[in-house]
């Protein structure tokens, strides 16, 4: 019952990575692959329907937290306090650039909101990047509850800050690779010239991505052996490993020969794969202690009651299927390019 | 100031903000299909016109009702830890539900509604109003259900440890206290939408900018807004304060402003409490009727606050008894106001009477005052407890989070939220220079 829960709310966060990851993606990179005003929209137009839905992958995962796990969500929420409400106060700003650029024809006000959007989305790859660091890592877990600072001397300690070379490495990862994700989506979606920078921007990263990849799993396999234990232990993990490996290879080829929903798929499935296989390695941990495994929280212990995981697998099942046709519709609505020199859309 | 006083003001402060939102998109949701609707049905371009110039005054406030509903969902974790450790396996069914079933049938459905008009054709556009209505709606009712259990916990059982355990889902799920809140707050926001648009509509006429478009408007939701003004008052409005009555009698204490216990009790109009000396200052009151108001019988006992257990009163009584008496005056306000409109519109004489016009447009802002004054009585009536008789508010903070951490947070989001005040009234002026249809200006002609 709670290795059902701690799978649904894994899924639930690859999905957000996977769609969120596209559209924070491309707001990294619309500065430079969209240079004119109706280029610029155009980026938008292609990821405006789908953002604010992204989002609430995020928000549904925190909620399923709360109701499967209230206790791992209470410590964790709580020791996070600061980049949590960082990361609130980038989503908002990023909402908001989104939505109200283009409600005014003042060029200065749509350049203003542009670097705030792309500002905003760097920042908060960053952040969930090292948010699930932070995760694997562990934490100075000692006790029911446990706070963290921003940083200390970013060293891999017993009790170490939010941001350490670890998780700040990961962050940078993250980073690169929505980017990546971000440039592919606007080559299948977008006209010319920004369909074309898009997908070579995203070809000129992809090798970054790799190595950083590499990098990540060696650093993490240093930094949390229990992890790496427990991947070793679970062979029905190991092609979630060996994708994560194949899928930027792939995504590179087909780039470079302009399949750009092939590459896009493989972006997907290298993003989807990588944070299944951290989750298949982190479980039951939902929070693992870095001063004593005495203090670990386990998806075990956390759980809500069995009635409360009973009655979802009532409600959840069906709500998801729901969400599929939801998104299944919403994409078929909006298939094809998005012309550039469109005036009639919403940005 | 304390950990819990800064988390509290944290709450208080953003959940307040982010309502003045959903309230008026909720009402406008209600509000755009029956005009879609309408306006296929019989024909009337005008009302299409109307629909399409509201759903962009609806897509602002979504999006800051958006912006700022996702800090709520994380407070309950980063703030109020206490609260999601002992709790969450109970509110949590409704927090999930919320995002399961709620958010992704708004979010996935607002872009097809707010720009799919031409792509989809008119059918499914009014099917995708219908799903962004539904979506927001029912999304109303799982947060309005979560706080039902806060002020009258039912379903759940307790643990060995003291945490809470849901035991009957369904009984939580259909709390009787959640389907009068629902009630009572739907109305409220069917309210401020429709007192919103006949604001405009009533700008329209005054300014004669798009008289006809204004009184097409008005036709429709002055019966609409008469109608939620009276269902506000009854029977959902009474039978909420019944169920404060015989479940929370020290919320009623102070919401009355009821220092002593009485039989025959009379019911406040006005007058100001003096918790120091334990009275109301020049009080001008109904005699005997709150008794029956609030048990049925004029010869009813009404608990006062003296009889209340001094660590279960509520700490904020003066707030709780004005905000109260702000919502019930201003409640009546609106039947009167309503009313007035429902009877010159019927008579065909709204459109040419000058001072009801001018009182419709000035009236908008009211109905905010008077939830936001709601949300404050069901809020500080609750106190002390976060779920009454089972978790203080004392109890329910995050441990691990320093007072400094939270107040730093709160400067952050009154900063943060200063500026997106000022940037929505900007953009909420730019929406309301435009017209419900676009035309020409004079000197573009000219040249």
């Amino acid at each position: 019952m709670t290795a059902f829960w701690f799978g649904a709310l894994s899924l639930m966060l690859a999905i957000y990575v996977v769609l969120d990851g596209f559209d924070i993606g491309a707001a990294i990179l619309h500065l430079f692959v969209a240079r004119s005003d109706p280029e610029r929209r155009s980026v938008l137009q292609a990821i405006g329907p789908y953002w604010d839905g992204n989002e609430v992958w995020l928000l549904a995962a925190g909620g399923v937290l709360v109701f499967a796990f209230p206790r791992a969500y209470a410590a964790a929420f709580a020791g996070f306090y600061l980049p949590l409400m960082l990361v609130l106060w980038i989503l908002i700003a990023r909402g908001m650039a989104m939505e109200v650029r283009s409600r005014d024809t003042s060029p200065l006000w749509r350049s203003f909101w542009d670097a705030v959007l792309a500002l905003a989305s760097v920042g908060l790859a960053i952040l969930l990047g090292a948010a699930f660091a932070n995760v694997i890592r562990g934490v100075g877990l000692a006790g029911r509850w446990f706070s963290t600072p921003l940083f200390t001397n970013f060293l891999v300690s017993r009790r170490p800050g939010v941001l350490d070379w670890y998780t700040v490495l990961v962050g940078i990862f993250t980073a690169i690779a929505l980017a990546v994700h971000g440039g592919l989506f606007l080559a299948c979606k977008t006209a010319e010239p920004v369909a074309s920078r898009s997908r070579e921007a995203a070809v000129r990263l992809l090798p970054w991505q790799a190595l950083l990849a590499v990098l990540v799993t060696a650093a993490t396999i240093r930094v949390q052996p229990v992890l790496f234990g427990a991947m070793l232990r679970r062979p029905l993990a190991w092609p979630l490993e060996f994708i994560a490996i194949a899928a930027p290879a792939y995504a590179y080829a087909q780039a470079r020969r302009r399949h750009d929903l092939w590459a896009f798929l493989a972006s997907c499935a290298f993003l989807a794969c990588m944070l299944a296989a951290g989750c298949a390695g982190l479980y039951p941990h939902l929070l693992i202690s870095r001063v004593s495994p005495v203090w670990d929280i386990n998806a075990g212990a956390a759980a809500a009651g069995s009635i409360s995981l009973l009655s979802g697998l009532w409600w959840w099942p069906a709500s998801f299927v729901l969400v599929t046709i939801y998104f299944a519709n919403l994409f078929r609505q909006f298939r094809g390019r998005v012309a550039t020199s469109d005036d009639s859309g919403h940005y | 100031m304390s950990a819990v006083m800064w988390d509290r003001f944290q709450f208080g402060f953003t959940v307040t903000f982010h309502y003045l939102f959903p309230q008026l998109t909720m009402g406008l949701a209600l509000i755009i299909v029956l005009f879609k609707w309408l306006a296929l049905r019989h024909g009337d371009p005008k009302l299409n016109d109307a629909a399409r110039f509201f759903a962009r005054l609806f897509g602002l406030n979504f999006v800051m009702g958006v912006v700022t509903g996702i800090p709520l969902e994380f407070q309950f974790g980063t703030n109020w830890a206490g609260f999601a450790d002992r709790s969450g396996g109970v509110v949590g069914m409704t927090l999930a539900m919320e995002g399961m079933f709620a958010f992704f049938a708004e979010s996935a459905f607002l872009g097809l509604f707010l720009f799919g008009e031409e792509r989809l054709g008119q059918r499914k556009h009014l099917m995708s109003a219908v799903m962004v209505f539904a979506g927001s709606w029912l999304s109303g009712y799982f947060i309005v259900a979560t706080n039902a259990f806060m002020q009258h916990p039912v379903g759940y059982a307790m643990m060995a440890d003291g945490r809470l355990r849901l035991a009957h889902p369904l009984i939580y799920l259909f709390n009787r206290w959640a389907f009068w809140e629902y009630a009572h707050t739907m109305s409220a926001a069917v309210i401020t939408g429709a007192f919103a648009v006949s604001s405009v509509a009533a700008w329209w006429i005054l300014s004669a900018s798009f008289p006809k478009h204004g009184i097409s408007c008005l036709k429709v939701v002055i019966p609409l807004a008469f109608a939620a003004c009276l269902l506000q008052l009854f029977p959902t409005g009474d039978r909420q304060g019944k169920l404060v009555a015989r479940y929370q009698p020290g919320a009623l204490a102070g919401m009355e402003g009821r220092f002593k216990t009485e039989s025959n009790a009379d019911l406040i109009i006005i007058g100001q409490p003096d918790p120091s000396r334990r009275r109301l200052e020049n009080p001008i009151a109904v005699p005997r009727v709150l008794s029956y108001l609030a048990y049925g019988s004029f010869g009813h006992k009404v608990t006062g606050l003296d009889d209340v257990p001094g660590a279960d009163q509520p700490d904020n009584v003066v707030l709780l008894y004005y905000a109260y008496h702000i919502m019930v005056g201003l409640g009546t306000l609106f039947i009167a106001i309503m009313g007035a409109a429902a009877w010159l519109l019927l008579r065909r004489r709204l459109e040419s009477c000058q001072p009801m016009l001018w009182l419709l447009m000035l009236a908008f802002p009211f109905p905010f005052i008077a939830t936001t004054a709601g949300w404050l009585s069901a809020e500080l009536g609750r106190q002390p407890w976060v779920v009454w008789g089972v978790q203080r508010t004392a109890n329910s903070a995050s441990p691990a989070v320093s007072s400094g951490d939270a107040a730093f947070t709160s400067l952050g989001f009154l900063g943060l939220y200063s500026v997106l005040f000022v940037l929505f009234l900007f953009l909420l002026g730019r929406e309301l220079r435009h017209g419900p249809v676009e035309r020409a200006t004079g000197r573009e002609e000219a040249q």
